[in-house]
């Protein structure tokens, strides 16, 4: 077993980047304590009572802001939901100017998804509150890759030595990053494929096996992870067609027959059937897609609690 | 430093406990233990393998973390964070006697916080408390049913309760 740390060094959590082994091991852990309480008849905890965490989504989403909201609650934390419709940044405030009025409000968290990466970065330098990465433009999805690996633990009960093949439109993915950067610090070996025109670079460089064959990537794999194609972030020609990236990357109950006879396939959503993914696999025996937005909340309840009681010695806050 | 309880006074104050816990409430019907983290937990296992010994039924346990209803997350750390534990109350304690087993009982706010946890998974019919030792300061209107052994001590001082099952032996030793 691996060593868990004590508490976690920082007060932010902007990136998976910045995480140690054992800090990723605590939240585990913590996280694992955490989905006790979605069993419970009162699914609430006083542990953050009288704190405000702002709710700052400068891009669409509806689990990953339902999941913050839902963990907040459930800590039983005050929450604000800003959203750019209807807000002043409709009326073409700056991010850092947003910032600064809600710093004067004192908040104790800033939760932040931002179609620039680096703009959660930037809110740190500037807020005393903890700010937290809820995905920042092509950059980073730390809590995406931290559900995505308790989801994998607890239906494998180990990381190291895995074989996760993930699958999709890599060079826009904030999830790849983060979930390759995760993988890679616990020990598991990660196979990249795409297109290859989807495909960033150095890669290679990081010692991911790279490969735009499908069949080779899932052959003998525990993990299949597969990434929706984000045609809002295409500006230009990387597919011919949608139908023809169904048929050479989209996965079905065939391509399956390669992997581990008790692979499970995930996916962070939304879904595009019958472009990335076949229904009868995203429906199907081997589908933990469910698992993940369920293991969503009580990751969030676990990194909100780290971040909000570890006076961590890195902290410069 | 001294060493106040050794493993053989141990066993024997928890089978005096278990006697005084199945003659008090006069059987085992609808008891439960439930055990604090972290030493709490293997006190009420033993509590209940005891128990059955008397009175031939094993009566269920739990096990309770309170890290989440403390009251000190706020305030500077003086050590690390205490890593939370699942909590694992695989029962309805509703109508039920609770018993909360905890190893030491102190200033009562671990009592106080495992209150609060413990309602919020239903409402028992009553609650008594045991505590393998009571060291005084108590800081809440909180007093033990049970306890295996009185140790005036001083506030400066900390007292060390380790059991085989998480330290490999059984023992209470007062520091400082």
């Amino acid at each position: 077993m691996t060593t868990v740390a004590t508490g976690l060094a920082t007060r932010d959590l902007l990136g998976i980047r910045d995480l140690s082994a054992p800090e990723i091991e605590l939240i585990l852990q913590t996280a694992f304590a955490m989905k006790e309480i979605g069993t419970r008849p009162i699914k609430k905890v006083p542990t953050l009572r009288g704190r405000t965490i702002v709710n700052l989504f400068f891009e669409n989403s509806t689990r990953t802001r339902m999941s913050f909201e839902l963990a907040e609650k459930r800590l039983s934390a005050d929450t604000l939901g800003m959203t750019t419709a209807g807000s002043s940044v409709s009326k073409g405030e700056t991010l850092l100017d947003t910032a600064r009025t809600l710093e004067a409000m004192s908040p104790d968290m800033i939760v932040i998804r931002h179609g620039s990466s680096g703009a959660p970065h930037q809110l740190a330098r500037i807020c005393r509150a903890s700010i937290v990465n809820a995905g920042d433009g092509t950059n980073e999805h730390p809590t995406q890759a931290l559900l995505d690996a308790f989801t994998m633990l607890e239906h494998k009960g180990r990381l190291a030595g895995l074989k996760v093949a993930i699958v999709g439109d890599l060079l826009h993915s904030r999830v790849f990053r983060s979930n390759v950067l995760l993988l890679t610090k616990m020990g598991a070996e990660v196979r990249a494929c795409a297109p290859p025109t989807l495909v960033p670079p150095g890669l290679r460089a990081m010692g991911l096996h790279v490969t735009s064959s499908l069949d080779e990537a899932v052959s003998g794999a525990d993990v299949v992870m597969m990434l929706r194609l984000q045609l809002e972030r295409m500006q230009g020609l990387f597919l011919p067609s949608m139908r023809e990236y169904f048929t050479l990357f989209g996965l079905t109950p065939r391509v399956l027959e390669r992997a581990a006879s008790d692979v499970i396939v995930m996916h962070p959503g939304p879904m595009n059937r019958g472009v990335e993914i076949d229904s009868e696999v995203a429906d199907g025996p081997w589908s933990v897609i469910l698992d993940q937005v369920a293991n969503g909340v009580a990751v969030r309840m676990a990194v909100l609690y780290l971040l909000a009681g570890g006076e961590g010695e890195g902290g410069d806050k | 430093m001294p060493v106040v309880m050794d493993g053989v006074r141990m066993a024997r104050s928890l089978t005096r406990i278990a006697h005084e816990i199945v003659e008090r409430n006069r059987g085992v019907e609808d008891l439960a233990l439930i055990g604090i983290r972290a030493r709490g937990v293997p006190l009420a296992e033993r509590l209940a393998a005891e128990i059955e010994q008397i009175a031939g039924v094993r009566v269920p346990t739990g096990a309770l973390d309170i890290t989440l209803y403390r009251d000190d997350l706020r305030r500077p750390a003086v050590g690390p964070q205490p890593v939370l534990r699942r909590t694992d109350v695989p029962f309805s304690i509703d109508d039920r006697l609770i018993l909360l087993v905890d190893d030491v009982l102190y200033t009562g706010r671990t009592i106080r916080a495992a209150f609060d946890a413990l309602i919020d998974f239903g409402r028992p019919r009553a609650i008594q408390l045991v505590a393998l030792i009571d060291r005084g300061h108590r800081e809440l209107p909180i007093r033990a049913d049970y306890v295996g052994r009185n140790i005036p001590t001083s506030r400066q001082q900390s007292v060390q309760v380790r059991l085989q099952e998480i330290d490999g032996r059984d023992e209470v030793e007062v520091e400082g």
